[in-house]
């Protein structure tokens, strides 16, 4: 096997790394270098388990201090008051900080639209109210807690050796769960919900359990860093655990070495660490935190994606990629002339749907029954309910009341994810793609969480087909911001395609383009019907409709107004009607 | 139970501090509402008023509301300066906290390395002056403090309703595209507001140096519960602000006065989060 310079060098110089963190406390250094060392793991650590939930999903965390300080006093407390081994409250004070954030996960991710700041905020009251109960119960008192009785395990020499080895060890698990996790299913739903949420969950991702994963996972880590970081200072106080600085450090660390990286947050916690410390033993403390405080203002207004992804940014321009070989086809797969045989098969059915905003009654009733294999053209004036109806049917609102079933299973209430992962796909009339992910990663994450499970090979492989068949070839690295408008309508089929479903919901895919571009997408529609998928399909475009359409349903005002043969249902005077009004229905 | 003269004591206490959260959260409401940005350092320009009223005060003798003459406008322009970056690189509402909290730990490097860390106090013949009515004292400088606070809570609740200036303001804080748009300069206006919660920090900062004790590290002491009153007022609305700081401050003096005095906290934390889960919306 070739030794790749760009990959195998880091690996080889992160080992080394390790071991020698790892064997340093033989070296029997001073325990100045030991502290120094631990304090940067114990930042290392925190801001790494922050970046966890609020880098990789963006919902920013001002909390974190509340996890650590659980950490902290669950250590504290248990080691001194019921003489429990310090080694046996590690686990439990990461335990006690998950079910808390879990609990506050399952409160506050129930809520819909939660809006960045307000997660921030909530979790910092919840810091507040819980430094406030330990303070004034029998956990701390007011009085704070030595902790210098409780035995410290002789896992090393000397005392700070253990403590080190003991930040390392957490050190180093955190990154590796961090490295793990960014390249994980859960990571690569953890980035898709931190662009797109409402995308997310249509394609197929659990949100809400994602989230409260990520959110214990956080919490867990930085409550055994608090428990490991008691036996650091020995006298524990409620002012010193739940000081507001813990949070905006490592909100600081993170932004600074770029939290949607997994190494950006031990990057910037490193650098930051280190100039501290480099002021405080330089006698300089008080103005070594103002120049902290500078170089972040500076970091955070020319560096906003923080250091790692800016270098690896930079690398990428120098070394500019190989220009692409296949030019982009245009010319999609020819598809077999119609009539493909119908089936008498009924995919979806949908059973007295009514769905109401309020006061508005945006569908009243509707009855409509798909068959297996046909394309069923939608249309309607504008408010009639259209696109409401693509929404119900994936998900992405409750029903008021009525069922929908697809392929006999009831989903008329079920979360938008489990209808995704029955076959159930949709685009959207405004293309949303997920902005931080390349062409080919968000045709892959719809893959991978829409599809059958597969290997990783043949997500990429079913990713690149669907992608080649959409006439996207060649622009598989380029990022969403990178495509036009034309471009981004056929990333959103190649996104629907690459979760192989029985049922494909179109919204408008046709609207803004050309009539060149429309032709090549009509050829398209047609080609993925060849595939053996249903289709239902929003339009407004008469020619598109009656062209691809097996059967067209109108809605008007919420209900089903007319359903049949293209062209015989647009002929109808009544439908005439409401399109145009009366006088031309004559 | 406590009795019913130390409960109304307690109360009007509670809403006379109150004031001070509600001037503080005055302006930090107007930049978080009106231009999404959320402004850390409010408190650092507070204590530096604060600081700078007292240096003047004890050293040149120069009377507090002469003092404010000087410092508000002052505060005027590091508020014009500060919003300069924010419009320079087009900031956001997260980067902002970022930057005014490293912006708020230079200032309070500075105020300490020229005050130092201790402890100061502004001392005058007026700081203990009270007035009794019934059972009850009234501090006379909280009083001055509240109506203060009233009259400024209601004339920018008015400018912001009434005139067009205001309405403009609302509007481009909705959209600022659209706003834009009608003609509506908002850049000019942000520049304005701004200002504006950097002097309303200077004439928090003239309170604070009468009425609190002075350390460069008590900067951070009020941030928690200000914030609560802040979104517990809502967002760009000075007179909830002030309301919703009456509000907090005599549920946490009755707190006190019913519990113990460490259990004040949660009180306001408590309002806040149930406020948030019941209306998600109320942000």
């Amino acid at each position: 096997m070739a030794v790749s310079v760009t990959r195998d060098v880091p690996k080889g110089i992160a080992v080394a790394a390790v071991l020698a963190l790892a064997f340093l406390p033989a070296a029997r250094l001073p325990a100045f270098y030991e502290s120094f060392l631990y304090l940067i793991f114990f930042w290392v650590s925190l801001s790494t388990s922050w970046a966890l939930l609020s880098g990789f999903a963006g919902y920013f965390s001002l909390g974190h201090a509340a996890f650590f300080g659980v950490g902290v006093y669950t250590t504290a407390a248990l080691t001194t008051k019921f003489e429990v081994p310090f080694l046996a409250t590690v686990p439990m004070g990461a335990a006690m900080a998950a079910l808390l954030a879990a609990g506050i996960g399952a409160v506050v991710f129930r809520l819909r639209r939660l809006r960045g700041e307000l997660f921030a905020l909530l979790t910092l009251a919840v810091t507040f109210v819980i430094a406030t109960i330990v303070l004034n119960t029998p956990i701390d008192g007011g009085a704070g807690v030595f902790m210098s009785a409780v035995p410290l395990p002789e896992l090393m020499s000397t005392q700070t050796a253990t403590i080190y080895i003991l930040g390392f060890a957490m050190c180093v698990l955190t990154v590796v769960t961090a490295w793990w996790v960014a390249h994980a299913r859960l990571g690569m739903g953890l980035f898709a919900i931190h662009d797109d949420e409402d995308v997310a969950e249509a394609k197929g991702v659990p949100t809400f359990r994602y989230k409260i994963a990520a959110f214990a996972l956080s919490a867990a880590i930085a409550g055994a860093v608090g428990s490991i970081h008691a036996m650091y200072v020995g006298f524990v106080t409620v002012a010193g655990t739940f000081e507001l600085t813990v949070p905006l450090y490592v909100v600081l660390m993170s932004v600074l070495g770029g939290s949607r990286h997994w190494a950006g947050p031990a990057v910037g916690a490193t650098v930051i660490t280190a100039l501290l410390y480099a002021f405080i033993s330089g006698g300089e403390a008080i103005l070594g935190r103002a120049i902290v405080g500078l170089i972040l203002i500076v970091a955070i207004l020319w560096l906003p994606d923080g250091i790692i992804p800016s270098a690896i940014a930079w690398l990428k321009k120098r070394r500019p990629a190989p220009v692409a070989v296949a030019p982009a086809a245009e010319i999609v797969p020819v598809a077999p002339a119609r009539p493909v045989a119908l089936s008498e098969r009924t995919l979806v059915e949908i059973k007295g749907v009514t769905k109401r905003f309020g006061g508005l009654q945006a569908l009243n009733g509707v009855d409509l029954t798909v068959r297996e294999g046909e394309i069923l053209g939608l249309v309607g004036p504008n408010g009639s309910g259209k696109t409401t109806l693509i929404n119900v049917i994936s998900g992405f609102y409750p029903l008021t009341s009525g069922t929908i079933s697809v392929d006999g299973a009831e989903v008329g209430r079920a979360p938008a994810h489990q209808i995704a992962r029955r076959g159930v796909a949709r685009t959207y009339q405004i293309p949303r793609p997920f902005t931080n992910m390349t062409v080919l990663e968000n045709v892959s994450l719809c893959a991978t969480f829409g599809g059958p499970p597969r290997s990783r090979a043949e997500i990429r492989d079913e990713a690149l087909h669907w992608i080649g068949f959409t006439g996207l070839s060649g622009k598989e690295d380029v990022l969403p911001a990178g495509l036009n408008l034309h471009e981004r309508k056929f990333l959103e089929l190649a996104r629907a395609l690459a979760a192989r479903p029985k049922l494909l919901l179109l919204d408008e895919v046709l609207s803004g383009l050309n009539p060149h571009e429309v032709d090549n997408a009509i050829q398209l529609v047609r080609a993925i019907r060849a595939q053996g998928a249903t289709i239902v399909f929003v339009e407004h475009l008469m020619r598109a409709v009656v062209e691809l359409s097996d059967r067209v349903a109108v809605l008007n005002e919420g209900k089903l107004f007319a359903l049949g043969a293209p062209r015989e249902v647009m002929r109808d005077p009544r439908v005439v009607s409401i399109y145009l009004g009366k006088s031309y229905a004559a | 139970m406590p009795s019913a003269t130390l409960l109304g004591q307690a109360l009007i206490s509670g809403v006379l501090a109150g004031g001070m959260y509600g001037l503080l959260a005055l302006g930090l409401s107007l930049s978080w509402g009106l231009l999404r940005l959320v402004n850390l350092s409010h408190f650092a320009l507070a204590f530096l008023a604060a600081y700078l009223t007292y240096e003047l005060g004890t050293t040149y003798h120069v009377a507090p509301w002469w003092s404010a003459m000087v410092v508000v406008p002052a505060m005027f322009l590091i508020g014009l300066a500060q919003h300069w970056l924010f419009d320079r690189f087009k900031v956001n509402e997260l980067a902002s906290l970022l930057i005014t909290f490293s912006f708020a730990v230079v200032l309070e490097v500075g105020i300490q390395l020229y005050w130092t860390a201790d402890y100061r106090r502004f001392e005058t013949h007026y700081s203990a002056l009270s007035i009794k009515v019934g059972a009850f004292y009234i501090p006379v400088l909280e009083l001055v403090l509240c109506l203060v606070a009233g009259v400024l809570a209601w004339g920018t609740w008015l400018w912001l309703r009434r005139t067009y200036v205001g309405k403009a303001l609302r509007a481009a804080a909705e959209d600022a595209e659209i706003a834009a748009a009608y003609g509506i300069d908002h850049r000019k206006l942000a520049y304005l507001l701004s200002g504006m919660g950097a002097a309303y920090a200077g004439v928090a900062g003239t309170f604070i140096a009468l009425i609190a004790t002075l350390a460069p590290a008590q900067i951070w002491a009020w941030l928690g519960v200000v914030f609560a009153v802040v979104i517990i007022g809502r967002l760009g609305n000075p007179l909830g602000a002030l309301l919703a700081g009456m509000l907090i401050g005599a549920s946490e003096s009755l707190a006190m006065a019913v519990f113990a005095p460490a259990w004040a906290p949660v009180v306001s934390f408590s309002v806040l989060i149930v406020i948030l889960l019941w209306d998600p919306e109320w942000l």
